[in-house]
């Protein structure tokens, strides 16, 4: 019983962790039909920020590094993506995988490829015993952040005009353009919202983590498409579902496999995947919509 | 004439490039060996994501596979008791010439193909690229646990380097004519039919997954040709030869080239080869000819992204915009008006 607690809380908090990140990509996706790779660096360039703010006072290295990928964020999506926004879906990618590219290799030139570590947050990384489950505080502040995000973004989305507009301009971009929807200012609040995403959650993997490599986002936003694509890319409930779902896969697969099997976890976390895209490749909670021949 | 015109010419213009530019400066015949492994790897990619319009980013797992298949058969005899010492016992333990092996890395990446193509081929487009990546981690992730040589961590060395560019570049030709037979045949028409309107193409009989998946294979056996050359031309290699960085300037070299012809393929791989070669001379200190520059490390990747977006903002279709090479005016007889390879796609 303590076994399937202790699993519970670590699949609760790594699919969390995973969910904030896919939330991020599903959003993009389901506005601007861009699947953005370069999110995964915006996650690796917060964390960079965390390591060179470390000294400073806590809230202002959270700002810090949140705003830094936001600012990122808002000039990929003006100088890279504003100008091939009518193209189709696989240049989108190849565009988003060129400015990942980008980013990675300035981040090289500037940072060099030598790990970088923190203590920043340490004091959450120390063990919290509840009852008879071991967890950390950043296992317990991802599962809060992410619950926090969640029920904000849903708040945004159906509460306030900019949502209204995102909703729209998601189910249907030309008309929702003719109806009066600003599509700059609706791609630029995408942009923004999923970097801060990504910052949050760079900010929370460095803190767990501690080491940082310029590659550092490349797992996390695979994982995060994985998880988007398993819930139905462009559904921001799928993704999320999507995300516990890989967590709670890594974590069972983790308990499962043999002793001598264990470092290659995460190959066994892709194998099941692509099992569950076979099965069902539209994903989970695929939206409704049809497509127009 | 006119159907052979465009492979004729390719293969004229890469085997003419690869025997001159050794002549100029001695120097340059391992670079000729370099772009050459590109172009089969470019090409590989092609011969999929050209003829289906399905981004694969995962494809660097097929060169990985060829890589490791042949360099551990051919790691010489005296030495594979101590540099695969925990290989399975089904490998010879002499080593086998060099062709077979590279045969046999080859298909072995084919039968990979075959494996990874079954789901992959059925999911659309753009979750097809995504999965090929989750591939591509998950081979990263095996090949790093792996230690078949005493260094661990998936490293090889000691595999012969015995490579020439007059060897390089039949396998660079075997590779563009086998691309080639394969877009003008049956199959490769029916793909490119299902690349341009999947709808339209299913709807006239087309099986789709089946095409794909045929054409998922052949460029998993390119490819790996590709990888099992590359093991050879640099001796020792690690995973890491086949993860981000090598999928990233395979993909640049067919993106700036033109994704939907083979004559992209390798303006493309040309291109970069050569700005790429420029540049990391630069980033050593080394003269190109009579210029030196000095670079920090990385800028050569650095360029190259840039170079990469700049085409997809101002030539999305790529420098040769999706069309083979043109028959000149001269030898087309009766004037007409430029041939294209492909129906006008509405974008």
């Amino acid at each position: 019983m303590t076994q399937v607690l202790q699993d519970t809380i670590d699949a609760a908090s790594l699919g969390s962790l995973y969910a904030l990140f896919a939330l991020g990509v599903a959003l993009i996706f389901g506005v601007g039909r861009i699947a953005n790779f370069a999110n995964g660096d915006l996650l690796t360039i917060a964390g960079y920020l965390v390591v060179v703010c470390a000294t400073l006072p806590w809230p202002v290295v959270i700002l810090v590094a949140c705003a830094g990928p936001v600012v990122l964020g808002l000039a990929m999506e003006r100088f890279a993506f504003r100008p091939v926004r009518i193209a189709s879906p696989t240049t989108l990618l190849i565009v988003s995988f060129a400015v990942s590219a980008l980013l990675q290799n300035g981040l090289l030139l500037t940072a060099t490829d030598q790990p970088k570590t923190t203590s920043f947050g340490s004091s959450l990384v120390q063990p919290v015993h509840l009852g008879s489950v071991t967890t950390t505080g950043i296992d317990l502040l991802d599962i809060g952040v992410t619950v926090v995000v969640a029920v904000v973004l849903t708040l945004v989305l159906k509460r306030s005009l900019i949502g209204l507009k995102l909703r729209a301009a998601a189910e249907d971009f030309l008309m929702s353009r003719l109806l009066g929807v600003r599509a700059n200012t609706v791609m630029a609040t995408v942009f923004a919202i999923s970097a801060a995403l990504a910052g949050l959650a760079g900010i929370m993997l460095t803190i767990k983590i501690g080491t940082l490599t310029p590659t550092f986002g490349v797992q996390p936003v695979t994982v995060a498409f994985v998880a988007a694509v398993i819930g139905g890319l462009g559904s921001l409930l799928g993704a999320a579902l999507g995300g516990f779902l890989v967590g709670a896969l890594t974590v069972v697969i983790q308990s499962v496999l043999p002793q001598g099997l264990g470092p290659y976890r995460d190959a066994f976390v892709f194998g099941a995947v692509i099992v569950l895209l076979l099965v069902r490749p539209q994903g989970l909670m695929a939206p409704a919509t049809g497509e127009r021949i | 004439m006119r159907a052979a015109w465009p492979i004729v010419s390719l293969l004229a213009l890469v085997s003419a490039i690869a025997l001159i530019l050794p002549g100029v400066s001695a120097g340059l015949s391992g670079a000729v060996v370099a772009a050459l492994i590109n172009l089969i790897l470019v090409v590989g990619l092609y011969v999929f994501v050209g003829n289906s319009g399905v981004l694969s980013f995962g494809h660097v797992t097929f060169m990985a596979v060829g890589a490791y298949v042949c360099a551990i058969l051919t790691i010489p005899t005296i030495a594979r008791a101590i540099m695969i010492p925990n290989v399975p016992s089904f490998v010879p333990k002499t080593a086998i010439a060099t062709i077979p092996a590279i045969l046999a890395g080859a298909l072995l990446a084919g039968v990979l193909g075959v494996i990874v193509g079954v789901p992959i081929v059925r999911l659309t487009g753009l979750s097809a690229g995504l999965a090929m990546f989750a591939v591509l981690l998950a081979a990263n992730v095996v090949f790093s646990n792996w230690s078949p040589g005493p260094g661990g961590a998936g490293i090889l060395t000691r595999v012969p380097t015995d490579l020439t560019v007059a060897g390089t570049l039949m396998w660079a030709l075997l590779a563009m004519i086998l691309a080639y037979l394969f877009q003008r045949s049956r199959w490769g028409l029916r793909l490119r039919g299902s690349r341009d309107d999947e709808h339209a193409a299913r709807s006239l009989g087309v099986n789709v997954t089946a095409q794909r998946l045929q054409a998922m294979v052949l460029s998993a056996f390119i490819t790996g040709i590709g990888g099992a050359l590359y093991g050879h031309y640099v001796g020792s290699f690690g995973p890491d030869a086949f993860y981000i960085p090598t999928t990233f300037l395979v993909l640049a070299m067919l993106v700036v080239g033109g994704i939907d012809s083979l004559a992209g393929a390798v303006v493309g791989t040309l291109v970069i080869s050569v700005i790429s070669y420029a540049l990391n001379q630069w980033t050593n200190d080394l003269p190109v000819g009579p210029i030196t520059l000095k670079l920090p490390a990385g800028s050569s990747q650095l360029v190259v992204a840039l170079l990469m977006l700049g085409i997809l903002i101002v030539r999305p279709a790529g420098l040769m915009r999706g069309r083979e090479t043109a028959l000149p005016r001269l030898l087309a007889g009766a004037p007409r008006s430029k041939t294209r390879s492909g129906p006008v796609r509405a974008r």
